[in-house]
């Protein structure tokens, strides 16, 4: 049982002659990959929105299908069939381009990820470099959007949107960095080994991995967009920033691109801190390990949608001082305590030592940071 | 501590969220056309006559005294004056409206018919879901769609139909006093007249039936 | 062992982003197509078996240059496409002087003795050697990279700030 698909596409590859093998199975695990995550996106879409309805007291679409769950068919319907619009004064290559260029580096992405056991589309040695490599990728994708359109808004959401992301990159790659030294290795099937053995081996139940898994989870909601980090695409800010040129199925691209980021950014979490696709306690080792990567990606995607229907949306100044001023000195100071974990050996001191290391800093920088207000007294100047 | 207003926000979230799903007053959506919420007492829409009794016709209180015709604002109540008289509540033969159209489409809602009307004969409905295909004369409302009965008055407007039933009553027990008293004065005047009438006729006033 | 097909079919895709890079008109699709030929390069560092060097490429080049230049591109000119022609006034003298230097360059390399040695086998360099070496023999280097870096960085800021200061 667990090994179901694994068993599948070998049946499968063993119908194609000799020399295609390879062929065939890499096209298999790749038609798997997006077929699954393509319906999971679907299946998001649909509970964010009836999420967002129970949060905000009222029931989200309940109209098409039982409880609303074939909204996702009928709004794919209307992205087919509504009229594609390309500004006369656009670029019409670049255009064209952008969204491909978002959806296809955030489907690479996912071919790192371990989803069950063995069930790596590409087993690399350095997958974790190779992950947030093709993440940087889809900041192209942005600016080519939001410049293509000829529209000084768009430009403007598009720059924003560009910094936000850069900003971020470096605290999500700097957290994962700890996870790296400690598991000793960039392969990500290397790194969900390491955790194996249960709950107490999952690295989010260290200290420094806490830490590091949070600054991870708040640095993957802003490279995905997600509120509430959504300035540049926010609604009644800019009125979709970047993409305001495109409609139709242009616009599901970009929103698909924007969703399997987040799931992949959130396999990546479950990869380096919740202990990939293991069980949480031995004797749950029954269960097939895929049915645990994907019951912990649900759970991510439903902490997305839990601060999503919380947070107020963060202006660009909050957030470009956040990332540099919290969210970086506090993943160094996290590498700081990841390497004194390893150091120092088992043992109850090296709990004290690396909590202490975490915790001091985050409350100094949270008292100085956010209390100067430099903001004088008023001044009112009248016509004369 | 840093980071504590989040954490509050998300427990206040986290208890809509399950809220919802179990008490009222965390999911107030009330889904159209399926359920509707009821209306307030003082709602009012377009206007309507009211009738006694079960037959449109024979109770219908409108007079035709064309009093809300002449103080409508946007006039857009039509009446035209029957030609003969009928028993009103009281038994005081009065005319009625052969013809009352009333333009929904121009009507807008002042009330001032309501206010002025001295026969308590016609009152705002709450009625609202009255879009139709036909644009020319479907929201032209004729006698026959505008009348309800007391009963719908008094199940929709219970304090109005309450005031304007004792009215009414008020006024129908005085007809009747009124006519009672009449009947003995005549009665005692005709036994006065002829003393030597062998049987005295009974008084040939009938009083309305009051309903 | 690095096959020739693919290695042609890399090359020239590398080689035909970098001449678009160079005659097309849109300053703005000249960067995109200079992208393309960095992505080429990664392309051919991964033929190579160095995955490290090919998504580091991705990741440095595409992810950070790439927008930097286009950042660059749209805050100083702004995109309008140039009138006058891409070739200048005085281009036969221009290639005459770079076949001249092509020549000169080709064939010392060719007359050298490095066509002489063979190839050494492209080897898995693993990660972890590299971190290896890079924190015992390449250190030094390694330090002065890292203290070029941030004086770039402070630079920038400084910059910046002073721009602040006098607006």
């Amino acid at each position: 049982m667990d090994q179901l698909p694994i068993t599948l596409k070998t049946w499968l590859v063993s119908f194609a002659p000799e020399a295609y093998r390879e062929l065939v199975s890499a096209i298999i695990s790749t038609a798997a990959i997006i077929g699954v995550f393509a319906s999971l996106f679907a299946l998001t879409t649909v509970l964010e929105r009836k999420g967002l309805g129970r949060i905000q007291n009222r029931f989200g679409p309940n109209r098409v299908g039982p409880f609303g769950f074939l909204q996702p068919v009928a709004d794919g319907i209307k992205a087919l069939i509504k009229e594609d619009i390309v500004p006369r004064a656009a670029d019409s290559v670049v255009h064209f381009l952008a969204p491909l260029v978002l959806v296809a580096p955030v489907f690479l992405a996912l071919a790192v990820i371990p989803m069950g056991r063995n069930l790596v589309a590409i087993d690399l040695d350095s997958g974790v470099l190779f992950f947030f490599a093709v993440g940087a990728a889809t900041e192209l994708s942005v600016f080519m959007a939001g410049w293509s359109s000829r529209n000084k808004y768009s430009l403007l959401g598009a720059m924003r949107a560009i910094a936000q992301m850069i900003s971020y990159e470096v605290p999500l790659i700097l957290s994962s960095v700890s996870v790296i030294m400690i598991a000793g290795s960039l392969s990500t099937v290397a790194i969900v080994d390491s955790q194996a053995g249960g709950l107490a081996n999952w690295f989010v139940f260290t200290p420094w991995g806490l830490a590091g898994f949070i600054l991870f989870m708040i640095a993957a909601a802003a490279e995905s967009n997600r509120s509430p980090f959504d300035l540049p695409e926010g609604e009644s800010e800019i009125i979709a920033g970047y993409y305001i040129e495109y409609s139709g199925f242009k616009f599901a691209l970009f929103f698909l691109g924007e969703y399997i980021g987040m799931f992949a950014v959130s396999g990546m979490a479950i990869t380096l801190f919740l202990g990939g696709w293991h069980a949480p306690f031995g004797f749950l080792e029954w269960v097939p390990s895929y049915f645990w990567f994907f019951g912990k990606l649900l759970i991510l995607i439903a902490g997305f949608i839990w601060v999503r229907g919380t947070l107020p949306r963060l202006r660009m100044d909050q957030l470009m001082n956040f990332a540099w001023k919290f969210m970086l000195p506090m993943a160094l100071v996290n590498l700081v305590a990841a390497g004194l974990w390893h150091l120092l050996g088992t043992g109850v001191s090296r709990w004290l030592i690396c909590s202490l290391v975490v915790v001091g800093p985050y409350i100094l920088l949270g008292r100085t940071l956010f209390h100067s207000n430099n903001v004088g007294k008023r001044i009112y100047r009248y016509a004369e | 501590m840093l980071g504590k207003g989040i954490i509050k926000g998300m427990a206040e979230t986290a208890r809509n969220f399950v809220g919802s799903y179990v008490s009222e007053d965390r999911l107030t959506t009330v889904q159209y056309p399926e359920e509707r919420l009821p209306q307030k007492e003082a709602a009012r829409n377009f206007p309507f006559l009211v009738y006694d009794g079960t037959e449109a016709e024979a109770g219908l209180r409108c007079v035709a005294c064309q009093i809300c015709e002449k103080e409508c604002p946007p006039q857009c109540i039509y009446i035209t004056k029957s030609k003969d008289r009928k028993p009103d509540h009281a038994g005081k033969p009065q005319f009625y409206p052969a013809i009352f159209d009333i333009d929904i489409s121009v009507c807008m809602s002042c009330q001032i018919c309501v206010e002025v009307c001295p026969f308590d004969a016609i009152k705002m409905d709450t009625e609202f879901e009255l879009s139709t295909t036909d644009r020319f004369g479907g929201l032209l409302q004729h006698k026959g769609d505008l009348s309800r009965s007391n009963t719908y008055f008094q199940k929709l407007h219970p304090t109005d139909a309450a005031e304007a039933d004792a009215r009414l009553a008020a006024e129908r027990a005085k007809a009747e006093a009124k006519a009672k008293a009449d009947a003995e004065a005549k009665a005692k005047a005709a036994a006065a007249a002829k003393p030597a009438a062998p049987a005295p006729q009974p008084a040939p006033v009938e009083p309305a039936v009051a309903k | 062992m690095i096959s020739l097909p693919v290695f042609i079919i890399l090359g020239l895709f590398t080689v035909a982003g970098a001449i678009a890079a160079l005659s097309l008109r849109n300053l703005i699709h000249c960067a995109l197509a200079l992208t393309v030929a960095l992505g080429g390069l990664a392309a051919l560092y991964l033929q190579l078996g160095s995955q490290f060097v090919g998504f580091a490429q991705i990741l440095v080049y595409i992810g950070a240059v790439a927008i930097l230049i286009v950042f660059a591109i749209l805050l100083t000119r702004g995109s309008e496409a140039s009138e006058k022609s891409i070739l200048s006034a005085s281009w036969p003298s221009g290639i005459a002087v770079a076949i001249a230097v092509f020549v000169v360059l080709g064939g010392t390399i060719l007359r050298s003795s490095i066509t002489h040695q063979s190839l050494p086998e492209p080897t898995d360099v693993p990660v972890q050697h590299l971190g290896e070496q890079l924190m015992t023999k390449y250190l030094l280097p390694l330090e002065v990279i890292g203290l070029l870096l941030t004086a770039a960085l402070i630079g920038a800021v400084i910059i910046a700030m002073q721009e602040k200061e006098t607006k």
